[in-house]
C-alpha cells in the first residue's frame, strides 16, 4: 500500500464490477454445488439413520471427524488424490456440511410427533407415503435450519478454497489483495461474502414461511 | 337390550345396518418376544356384531390396546384369526386393510401441517376419489360433527381447541364411509365436562351413521356409557366377561369383573335405563274447589294416604294428606305441602333415585316437558331393577 492511497478505492470498485460479479457468481455456483451434494448425501444418510437407528452413531463420527479436519490440512490431504481441482475444493466442502445437515434431518424426523405417525400408520398410509406426505413436511423447518448453519458455513469456506486456486470471492482476497498489498480487494472479498452469506440465510428464513403456512397458525 | 336406554337418540337401532361389517376374532394370541413368554393377549374369541359399539375395557396391560391394534394389523397376532366380514384381515395388504377401517387416537393425531379439510379428506385421497367428490364429504362430515364448515375448513389443527380438534379426528375417521371404526380411548385426553359431551355428541353421531365400533378405554363408567356389548380383558389379555353392560353389572362373571366393575355395581345399572323404562303409577289427584270430604272418601277408597293436588294445566302444587280432610270446605292450594322432586322421562334411573332420596317423599312425580304430570314413581320401583337378574 503506498502511503497517500486511500484506505477504499471506490474507483477500482467501480472500474471492476465486472469482474466482482463474476467471483461472486462464482462464489454462489461452489456453494450452491457444496450444499446441494451434501444435502442429498445426508438426506439419504439420515434416512438409512432413521431406518436403523444403530447406524447413528458411527455416521455421526464419521461426520464429525471430517468436521474436526482444518481445512487447509483437507484440502493438503486430498490434493495428492484429485490434484489442484474444483474437485478437491467441493469434496472439502461437502464433507463440513454432513455433521451439520445429518444431525438437522435426524433431529427433523425425530420431532415429528409420534401419535402422528401411529394415526397415518393406522389410516393407511405406506411407508414412503408416510415419508414423503407426513415426516418431511413435518421436518422441514428443522431441516431448514440445518440448511441455513451449513450454507453460511460453506459460504465462508468456499472463500478459503481460493487458496488452492479456485475462483470466488476469496480470490480476490488471495490474489488480489494479499499478494498485492491492496486493502480494497480484501474488503470487496470479505464483505461480498458476508453478504452472500445473509443473503442466503433471509432466502432460507423467506421458503421456510413459504413452505410451512401451518406453522404461523399458531398466533394467526 | 333395548338401547335406547343409553342412548340419546330415540327408536331402536337398525338390526341389521347397511355398511355396518361384523367382526370375529377367532382364538387370537399375540406374545411379545420369545414364543414362551408372558402372552399380551391369550386365546382371544369374540363376536361384534355389526352397528354395535363394542368397548374393550380392563386394568391397563391387559392387552386391549394390543387387541384393538391387530384389528388393523398395526400388531399382528402371534396365532389365531380375525375376520371383518368374514374375510381375513391378513388376505389383505395391511395399508389397503386400513384404508378400509376408521381410526382415532387419544391423541387424535391430527396432521398440523394440513389444514381441517385437507386431514379430513386424508383417506378418500389415499383411495384416490375424484377431487370434486373428496370436497363434497368433506364438507359433509364437517357438518355431521357440528363444525361449520365455512368457518373451519381453512384452519389448521393448531388453531382449533381441544374439543374441535376431537371431532375433527372423529370426522377424518369416518371420512370413506368405513363398516368398521377403531377408538383408542379417543376422549382421554379431554376434561371430564368435555369429555362427557363428546360422549354424548358421538353417542348421536353413531345413532345416525351405526358403524361397527371397537373402543378401548380403561374407564368403567365410559364403557357402560358407551358400549352395545363388553369385553372386560383381565392381564394377560383373558376374557374375562363379554356381554352387554346390564348383563355384566347385574350378573358378573367372576370376582375380578365384580372387582373391576366396582361396589357401586348396583348404582352404574341405574345409569343404563331411565324413568320412561319403568312403568309409572297413577296418582289419585285433587283439584283446588274440590270438598274436602269428598276427597277424603276417594283416598279411603283407594287405600291411599295422600292425594296429589293439581293446579288447572295439570301441574303438580303438592301432597295432601288424609288428616288435612278432617276439615270441612273445599281443598285449597294451601293445604298441599310441596317438596316431591319431579323427573323427567330422560332422567336416568340413577339420578332419579338420588334427586328423590334426597327429598322427604319417597315418591317422584314424572313430568313431560310442559311439567303436566304422566305418573308417579317410587324408589321401590327402583330397587326392583337392582333386585331383578337383568333388567328390561
Amino acid at each position: 500500500m503506498t502511503p497517500n492511497e486511500p484506505f477504499i478505492r471506490w474507483d477500482w470498485i467501480v472500474a471492476n464490477l465486472d469482474d466482482i460479479g463474476a467471483r461472486t457468481w462464482e462464489h454462489v455456483l461452489m456453494t450452491v454445488i457444496a450444499v446441494g451434494i451434501g444435502f442429498v448425501i445426508s438426506f439419504a444418510l439420515s434416512l438409512l439413520i432413521v431406518r436403523w437407528r444403530r447406524l447413528y452413531a458411527p455416521i455421526m463420527g464419521a461426520s464429525g471427524v471430517l468436521y474436526a479436519i482444518p481445512s487447509l490440512g483437507l484440502f493438503a490431504l486430498l490434493i495428492p488424490f484429485t490434484g489442484v481441482s474444483l474437485l478437491t475444493a467441493e469434496v472439502a466442502l461437502v464433507s463440513y456440511t454432513l455433521l451439520i445437515l445429518v444431525r438437522n434431518i435426524v433431529a427433523g424426523f425425530d420431532g415429528v410427533p409420534r401419535d402422528v405417525v401411529e394415526a397415518a400408520t393406522g389410516m393407511g398410509y405406506g411407508p414412503w407415503q408416510l415419508l414423503w406426505r407426513v415426516q418431511l413436511p413435518l421436518a422441514l423447518p428443522t431441516i431448514v435450519a440445518g440448511l441455513r448453519i451449513a450454507t453460511v458455513t460453506t459460504v465462508g469456506l468456499v472463500a478459503v478454497t481460493a487458496l488452492i486456486g479456485q475462483s470466488n470471492l476469496g480470490s480476490l482476497i488471495v490474489q488480489r489483495g494479499i499478494r498485492a498489498s491492496f486493502p480494497t480487494a480484501i474488503l470487496v472479498g470479505a464483505f461480498g461474502s458476508v453478504l452472500l452469506g445473509l443473503v442466503a440465510d433471509l432466502g432460507f428464513v423467506g421458503l421456510q414461511r413459504l413452505l410451512t403456512p401451518w406453522a404461523r397458525a399458531r398466533n394467526g | 337390550m333395548n338401547s335406547a336406554a343409553f342412548s340419546p337418540a330415540p327408536g331402536p337401532r337398525a338390526d341389521a345396518p347397511s355398511g355396518a361389517a361384523v367382526v370375529t376374532l377367532e382364538h387370537v394370541s399375540k406374545r411379545y418376544g420369545p414364543i414362551d413368554g408372558p402372552p399380551a393377549v391369550t386365546d382371544l374369541s369374540l363376536t361384534i356384531p355389526a352397528g354395535e359399539i363394542c368397548v374393550l375395557v380392563g386394568p391397563s396391560g391387559c392387552g386391549k390396546t394390543t387387541t384393538m391394534k391387530m384389528i388393523n394389523r398395526l400388531i399382528e397376532p402371534t396365532s389365531g384369526r380375525i375376520t371383518i366380514d368374514g374375510e381375513d384381515v391378513m388376505s389383505l395388504p395391511a395399508v389397503e386393510l386400513r384404508r378400509r377401517i376408521g381410526y382415532v387416537i387419544q391423541q387424535v393425531g391430527l396432521f398440523p401441517h394440513l389444514t381441517v379439510a385437507e386431514n379430513v379428506g386424508v383417506v378418500p385421497r389415499l383411495l384416490r376419489w375424484p377431487e370434486a367428490r373428496v370436497r363434497e364429504r368433506v364438507e359433509e362430515l364437517l357438518d355431521l360433527v357440528r363444525l361449520d364448515p365455512a368457518a373451519y375448513r381453512g384452519r389448521y389443527p393448531a388453531a382449533l381447541s381441544g374439543g374441535e380438534r376431537q371431532r375433527v379426528g372423529v370426522a377424518r375417521a369416518l371420512a370413506a364411509d368405513p363398516p368398521l371404526m377403531l377408538m383408542d380411548e379417543p376422549f382421554g385426553a379431554v376434561d371430564p365436562i368435555l369429555r362427557e359431551r363428546l360422549q354424548n355428541e358421538f353417542l348421536r353421531l353413531q345413532a345416525r351413521v351405526r358403524k361397527t365400533i371397537v373402543f378401548v378405554t380403561h374407564d368403567v363408567d365410559e364403557a357402560i356409557k358407551m358400549a352395545d356389548r363388553i369385553a372386560i380383558l383381565q392381564r394377560g389379555g383373558v376374557l374375562a366377561q363379554y356381554d352387554t353392560p346390564d348383563t355384566i353389572l347385574a350378573a358378573p362373571a367372576s370376582e375380578f369383573v365384580e372387582h373391576f366393575v366396582g361396589a357401586d355395581r348396583g348404582l352404574k345399572r341405574l345409569s343404563l335405563a331411565r324413568v320412561r323404562d319403568l312403568p309409572l303409577t297413577e296418582p289419585i289427584t285433587a283439584r283446588t274447589g274440590e270438598s274436602r270430604a269428598d276427597l277424603l272418601r276417594r283416598l279411603e277408597a283407594d287405600a291411599a294416604d295422600f292425594a296429589l293436588l293439581l293446579d288447572p294445566e295439570d301441574r303438580p302444587i303438592g301432597w295432601i294428606g288424609r288428616r288435612d280432610l278432617h276439615v270441612d270446605g273445599t281443598v285449597a292450594a294451601d293445604d298441599a305441602t310441596p317438596g316431591s322432586p319431579t323427573l323427567q322421562p330422560e332422567t336416568t334411573l340413577r339420578d332419579a333415585l338420588s334427586t328423590m332420596l334426597g327429598s322427604s317423599v319417597q315418591l317422584g312425580v314424572v313430568v313431560d316437558e310442559r311439567e303436566r304430570v304422566l305418573g308417579l314413581l317410587s324408589v321401590d320401583a327402583i330397587s326392583d331393577v337392582l333386585r331383578a337378574p337383568t333388567s328390561r
